[in-house]
């Protein structure tokens, strides 16, 4: 693997707007390099023995979660989850405390998926150990969007000059607001479509183009995102009902039709079937989101590699 | 007991006055105020290259007491005061209990005199509780003098009830001031709703909750010719309902606070909760919309909406604080530094917004330097460099915006009712 002057050694990686294009492309290499470890017969490397880390998650989580703890125990790290249900944050503690708490341990990273956005920030300015965003609200969720770029790439496409549709609740969504950066920042044009309750109300200020119907927005997409709606938006009264939102923003196999024969449809997850992705689009040839869910762990072992090791031990992958 | 304030530049923008003079204090009135007074006195303070001004008078802040006095108390709020140049504070009624009884005005009012630091003036609550449902008592606490009424933190949501209010209270003579924000539109928005917000995901407060609210709340104004004073304006909408309101001649006044007239959304990008405040700090051009609107006479004060929490409460993630930070001790300098040096606003207005116009406008005493008036003088220095360091302050809210600040301008002495009680920037405490 070609040697990088770029490090991340002992980096906070909280959102993708404060990585350089470099800093991406050092991940994301090495997460290529990961994969590859991911299909030897064991998957264990030494490269983090010694190492902890511990999965702070303030909201329930099964694939971020799963696959950062896989991630870490490939590198053989020692990996512990705190689910906030069953600790003392219940009793009231703050998240101060509790970082500075998990910091005694001496624990080298702590990932931390929590509902308010700016948590991850916080917690950076609090404790020594490297804080790494697994999503904080409607902010940021930066190892799903490299793990999107990863995918998009394995598939043979280059960003630069890309038609991008991202679909759907825009305004509570981490996601989106991580790609549309990422994107954006690698010469990607992105386009944005949903109820216009679910979008910011300065959505453009974002760099992208808006759509009043999703069809525009999909029309010769080379990658077509969508995102989970969650139902308690219909309860707040953001839209009408789950009926008419599948009827009118549900991606289903006639409207994917407008976008390019080979287009790539990626998908968050968890996915509610029937409303915001239909049956037979899930399960399309089209659809990357199970390979979505491989690749993050792929990228999670590269972002707790560099960041943990400051990539200086490279040559334990090859 | 005299002392003689000796070659101040003494701007009293109540008198047009603007010229180097002497003033004479003697039995914490103003005893005379002339060029060269040569009257032997116990004390000279030589104010040479420094401005004497009317001691200033901020009607919008919350000293916490009773019952919060986790956030602030009396003393604490009032030495704060004292320490950036403030003479008079007036006293919002969202405390435990609410002030909504005339037992607890005069209760304020007892203890103020007994251990502040600064005259304390009492705003009464509008409704019981502050619930919105009830008028609360507001003849009896203004006869227990009350300066005036304000349900702060929370809209008046009924607009039956709001007129009720603003018809009973002309009987009294006394304002309403107005947190003027739609609750609804406010309720599920943590900051400013516009690019930042939509850049870092922290949901959106549209600006249009507060011209909504005042709207209505001029219109009530019209209706019963109260005097209807709109709190912390920080949206464009707003001021102009506001300035065609006063146009058409409805008794209504407004306020802006420092915060609002120097920062931007942008100062949330980091998350800071000591950013989290209500109305948020909204984007660039309302910014210069409330700085235009200063000068031409739609806002008539400059408050702080000093807001103490303690730390257990704003040291969170920024969704979880509380709105609201201290100001009373950065007001003038922040004013000074980011208005007066860069040439936006001069000294008068800044001490018109700032003490005279207040004073004239609630009834307060001082905001002049008039002779035989209340001996409440703030002295500045305004190129004294200094740095904003929470840790220093006397409130016992330490959080703000403007933490690690280059400053130039402050005040170096507050006098009241004829004392220092503050000198060089440190309180001068009761033996």
């Amino acid at each position: 693997m070609a040697k990088s002057n770029v490090s991340l050694g002992g980096r906070d990686i909280l959102d993708l707007e404060s990585l350089s294009v470099e800093e991406i492309e050092l991940i994301l290499k090495t997460a290529e390099e990961m994969k590859k470890v991911m299909k030897r017969d064991i998957k264990k490397l030494p490269s983090l023995r010694g190492k902890s880390i511990i999965n702070l998650f303030y909201e329930p989580s099964t694939r971020t979660r799963t696959s950062f703890e896989l991630a870490g125990k490939y590198l053989g790290a020692d990996v512990v989850n705190v689910t906030t249900s069953s600790s003392s944050v219940v009793k009231g503690e703050c998240l101060r405390d509790t970082i500075l708490t998990l910091q005694s341990m001496a624990c080298d990273a702590i990932v931390m998926r929590h509902p308010i956005e700016g948590a991850a920030a916080y917690a950076a300015q609090v404790a020594d150990p490297v804080i790494i965003n697994a999503g904080d609200g409607a902010h940021a969720h930066p190892s799903q969007g490299l793990l999107d770029m990863f995918t998009i790439r394995e598939q043979g496409k280059t960003l630069k000059g890309l038609k991008m549709a991202i679909i759907g609740d825009i305004l509570y969504s981490r996601v989106a607001r991580t790609n549309i950066a990422a994107w954006t920042k690698m010469g990607a044009e992105v386009h944005v479509a949903g109820p216009m309750t679910l979008l910011p109300h300065d959505v453009e200020s974002l760099g992208v183009t808006v759509h009043k119907r999703v069809e525009d927005a999909i029309a010769d997409a080379d990658v077509v995102d969508i995102l989970r709606i969650q139902l308690e938006r219909q309860k707040k009264g953001l839209f009408p009902s789950p009926r008419e939102y599948a009827r009118i923003f549900g991606i289903n196999e006639s409207r994917l039709k407008l976008a390019k024969p080979d287009v790539t449809v990626l998908h968050p997850g968890p996915m509610n079937r029937g409303l915001e992705i239909s049956w037979e689009v899930g399960y399309c040839d089209n659809a990357a989101i199970r390979t979505e869910v491989q690749n993050g762990v792929a990228v999670r072992m590269a972002l707790l590699f560099l960041t943990l090791t400051g990539g200086k031990h490279i040559e334990n992958v090859d | 007991m005299k002392t003689l304030i000796k070659n101040g530049r003494v701007v009293d923008p109540s008198q047009k006055l603007d010229a180097v003079m002497d003033i004479l204090v003697e039995d914490g009135k103003i005893k005379a105020l002339s060029a060269n007074i040569a009257e032997a006195a116990d004390e000279v303070y030589d104010a040479t290259g420094l401005v004497v001004t009317p001691g200033l008078i901020d009607v919008h802040t919350h000293m916490r007491e009773p019952g919060l006095e986790a956030k602030e108390d009396i003393i604490s709020g009032t030495m704060a005061a004292a320490a950036g140049g403030v003479t008079t504070v007036a006293c919002m009624p969202n405390t435990k209990p609410v002030i909504d009884t005339s037992i607890v005005v005069s209760g304020i009012k007892q203890r103020a005199a007994e251990e502040s630091y600064a005259n304390v003036e009492v705003i009464g609550a509008i409704s019981k509780g502050e619930k919105g449902e009830e008028l609360a008592e507001m003849g009896d606490m203004a006869e227990k003098g009350a300066m005036g009424f304000s349900d702060d933190g929370h809209y008046v949501k009924s607009s039956r009830l709001f007129t009720l209010a603003a018809k009973y209270i002309t009987a009294f003579d006394k304002p309403l001031l107005c947190h003027a924000i739609d609750p609804e539109l406010n309720a599920e928005g943590y900051m400013h709703e516009g690019a930042v917000s939509a850049r870092i995901g922290v949901p959106g407060i549209p600006a249009i909750s507060e011209d909504i609210a005042v709207a209505r709340d001029c219109i009530i104004a019209e209706y019963t010719g109260a005097h209807v004073h709109i709190c912390h304006v920080a949206s464009k909408g707003a001021i102009d309902i506001i300035r065609q309101a006063k146009k058409k001649g409805v008794n209504v006044t407004s306020e802006v606070t420092v915060h609002h007239l120097t920062l931007t959304d942008e100062a949330c990008a980091g998350y800071n909760s000591a950013t989290r405040v209500s109305p948020p700090l909204r984007s660039w051009d309302h910014v210069q919309a409330m700085r235009e609107a200063v000068l031409d006479g739609t806002v008539d004060c400059i408050v702080t909406d000093h807001s103490p929490h303690a730390p257990e409460e704003k040291d969170v993630e920024f969704r979880y604080a509380p709105c609201g930070f201290c100001g009373l001790e950065t007001s003038l300098g922040v004013m000074l530094t980011d208005l007066y040096h860069k040439n936006i606003f001069d000294l008068n207005i800044i001490i018109s917004k700032m003490s005279c116009e207040p004073a004239k406008l609630f009834k307060l005493q001082g905001g002049t330097l008039k002779e035989g008036g209340v001996a409440d003088i703030t002295i500045m220095d305004l190129n004294k460099e200094w740095t904003v360091d929470s840790s220093k302050f006397y409130t016992r809210g330490k959080f703000t915006p403007y933490e690690g600040k280059a400053c130039k301008g402050k005040a170096v002495a507050t006098m009241l009712h004829g004392k220092f009680v503050m000198r060089d920037g440190v309180v001068c405490t009761k033996q």
